[in-house]
């Protein structure tokens, strides 16, 4: 491809996507309002082809509920995911998830959401524990109902995305009205994979969720091996692999944190080298093991299930994450000017080093 | 008397807001200060001369980018690319700094209070009379120095928020075939990038790193003699030729 002759009036703002998260850590609730504006300052990370948020605490009400966000292509798609969701589950209430007119959102899909508990006697995966069959429905949904897809799958929490600004789909979306004791919030710019409402992130899977800048070049490898282990990939965009390989190492596998962290962004072996008889042995073997599960290529990701917040970037720093603290509230971004917006006054404020994972938990 | 321009950039799209400075300057200002900056980019882009910013709040990327001339204070953080491509001039951050700063920076002097990013220096270069310079008060991150082929860094390692972390990273001066980095206290052998080495300083050197330390002290209120009075390592590549015979002749 080359330059258009008239490239010196190229008016493009060239960019990288734009991530933004915020936990408190006493579960004091905060409004979609600071998120919002803090993607708002972030504007020109992205280009208008995919924004979202993900919000922890608040759906109260239907705590011990699975809460499926759905986007649908028409009518029949939701009534056929309907038809399947109610296969496996019972649903305690089916209700369109809120939404207002917005001239920037043109031609959104049907999104709805379901409050679900696995059912008694279940059709099939029977000898799955509830979290795994909770997996497998969403699979069997994702890839076999065409123009369905779940987008948010779990407790007490939900993600909301779609292809527009952030601060548009916020809008769309009414993020305004809801409280959370954790946000995230992402500006996209697709580079390699579609610009489409399901390749917007945040990308979920159970409790988790995740925001990512950059690009997994591994997607291929990730991909594979994810599929070897029943989770299967529709999305069509590489950060999907993560929210998979988190649920799979993490809660499956019985990884920490920071053990998965260092499967992602591994060190280098002249530094397992030089490191205590014991880690280094702890090292070499995740690397062995875990080889198919690395995130090759630049990316700094936000990383949320209902208890925590974990900011990671790649091992050589492509991409920028400042982490800022305030009183019970932490706060990680792709801008320190994000940061300053929604709050003028830090404690405390860093750039973390490369692969070196800021796990903030929430006090039991 | 020169004249004075204050702006509050608080909402202001960062078009927007260079437009207004562009205006102050052509009407003769040769202060402009700045308040409620958020993270509007490219502040000072190629302004040339003898002018005067001082910025509050946070400047977004690229900071500084090819301006020739100006002096820019931040009072707090500076994000990522600051001083990309500068010509001349000086940025003080009192504060700390991203990545990338001093992106094949060709003239001028960036000076950090605290901690700076990584990559920071990438592909400096000096030509002539040009010989650009940045000394930051903090620690760095990796590749600090990556493909200098001119000017120097000094780092000081003393004003940081990451107390654990070794003062620089790993893979310091990578690819540099010019220029010179100075580091007060030591640095492990193997954080060291191929083809550069320690070196013993000359007297040049000591004089060279006493007066920018000074400056550096002057700007941020610090004791120069307590800064000074340490030992500093120096880096340098063998040659200046390192990737020579990397690959094979054509004739």
């Amino acid at each position: 491809m080359k330059a258009p002759d008239t490239f010196w009036q190229f008016d493009k703002d060239i960019s990288g996507c734009g991530v933004f998260g915020v936990i408190d850590r006493k579960k004091n609730l905060i409004s979609g309002s600071m998120p919002i504006s803090a993607m708002c300052t972030m504007h020109d990370r992205g280009n208008g082809l995919g924004g979202g948020f993900a919000a922890y605490g608040i759906y109260p009400h239907h705590a011990d509920k699975y809460a499926f966000h759905l986007m649908c292509d028409d009518q029949t798609s939701l009534d056929k995911a309907e038809k399947v969701i109610k296969e496996f589950f019972d649903i305690a209430e089916s209700q369109p998830i809120p939404t207002r007119k917005t001239p920037a959102i043109k031609n959104p899909p049907i999104v709805w959401r379901f409050f679900v508990t696995p059912r008694q006697v279940r059709p099939r995966w029977e000898h799955l524990d509830e979290a795994d069959y909770v997996v497998s429905v969403v699979m069997h949904i994702n890839k076999t109902v065409a123009g369905a897809f779940v987008f948010s799958s779990g407790k007490n929490m939900g993600a909301f995305k779609g292809v527009g600004f952030p601060e548009d789909i916020a809008d769309f979306f009414r993020l305004d009205e809801y409280n959370a004791y954790i946000w995230t919030g992402h500006n996209r710019f697709p580079t390699n994979t579609p610009g489409w409402w399901g390749g917007a992130h945040p990308f979920t899977i159970l409790d988790w969720a995740i925001v990512h800048n950059g690009e997994i070049s591994s997607y291929g490898i990730n991909k594979r091996y994810l599929c070897q282990h029943d989770y299967e990939c529709t999305l069509m965009t590489d950060t999907e692999v993560v929210a998979y390989l988190l649920d799979l190492l993490i809660r499956k596998h019985g990884l920490s944190k920071r053990m998965a962290s260092r499967v992602f962004a591994p060190p280098f072996w002249d530094e397992i080298d030089r490191m205590p008889e014991d880690e280094r042995r702890a090292c070499e073997a995740l690397r062995m093991v875990y080889g198919s599960a690395m995130l090759n290529g630049p990316f700094a990701i936000l990383v949320t299930d209902g208890k925590s917040m974990m900011g990671l970037n790649d091992r050589v720093k492509l991409r920028p994450l400042i982490v800022a603290e305030k009183d019970d509230m932490v706060f990680m971004s792709s801008e320190e000017s994000s940061i300053r917006e929604v709050c003028p006054e830090l404690d405390r404020v860093w750039a973390p080093k490369a692969g070196e994972p800021v796990i903030v938990e929430v006090e039991a | 008397m020169g004249k004075k321009v204050e702006i509050d950039a608080a909402g202001v799209y960062y078009r927007q807001l260079n437009e207004q400075i562009h205006t102050a300057l052509e009407n003769g200002a040769d202060t402009v200060e700045i308040f409620n900056i958020r993270g509007q980019r490219y502040i000072g882009n190629a302004v040339e001369g003898d002018v005067r910013f001082i910025l509050h709040g946070v400047p977004g990327q690229d900071l500084g980018a090819f301006m020739r001339g100006p002096a820019i204070r931040v009072e707090g953080n500076a994000q990522d690319g600051v001083g990309n491509t500068m010509d001349d001039g000086t940025i003080v951050i009192n504060g700390m700094a991203g990545d990338v700063l001093g992106y094949a920076m060709r003239g001028g002097r960036i000076l950090v209070r605290s901690d700076v990013g990584y990559r920071v220096g990438i592909h400096m270069k000096a030509y002539m009379d040009k010989s650009p310079v940045i000394v930051a008060g903090g620690k760095a991150g990796d590749f600090l120095g990556e493909y200098m082929a001119g000017g120097a860094i000094i780092l000081l390692g003393m004003d940081t928020s990451k107390p654990e972390a070794p003062i620089t990273g790993r893979s310091l001066g990578t690819g540099m075939h010019g220029g010179v980095i100075y580091i007060r206290g030591t640095v492990p052998r193997y954080q060291l990038g191929p083809g550069l080495h320690f070196e013993p300083l000359t007297p040049e050197d000591t004089a060279f790193i006493t007066k920018h330390v000074r400056d550096f002290c002057t700007e941020f209120g610090m004791d120069a003699a307590m800064v000074l009075d340490a030992d500093f390592a120096k880096v340098k590549p063998f040659s200046h030729r390192p990737y020579g015979n990397m690959y094979v002749g054509t004739n």
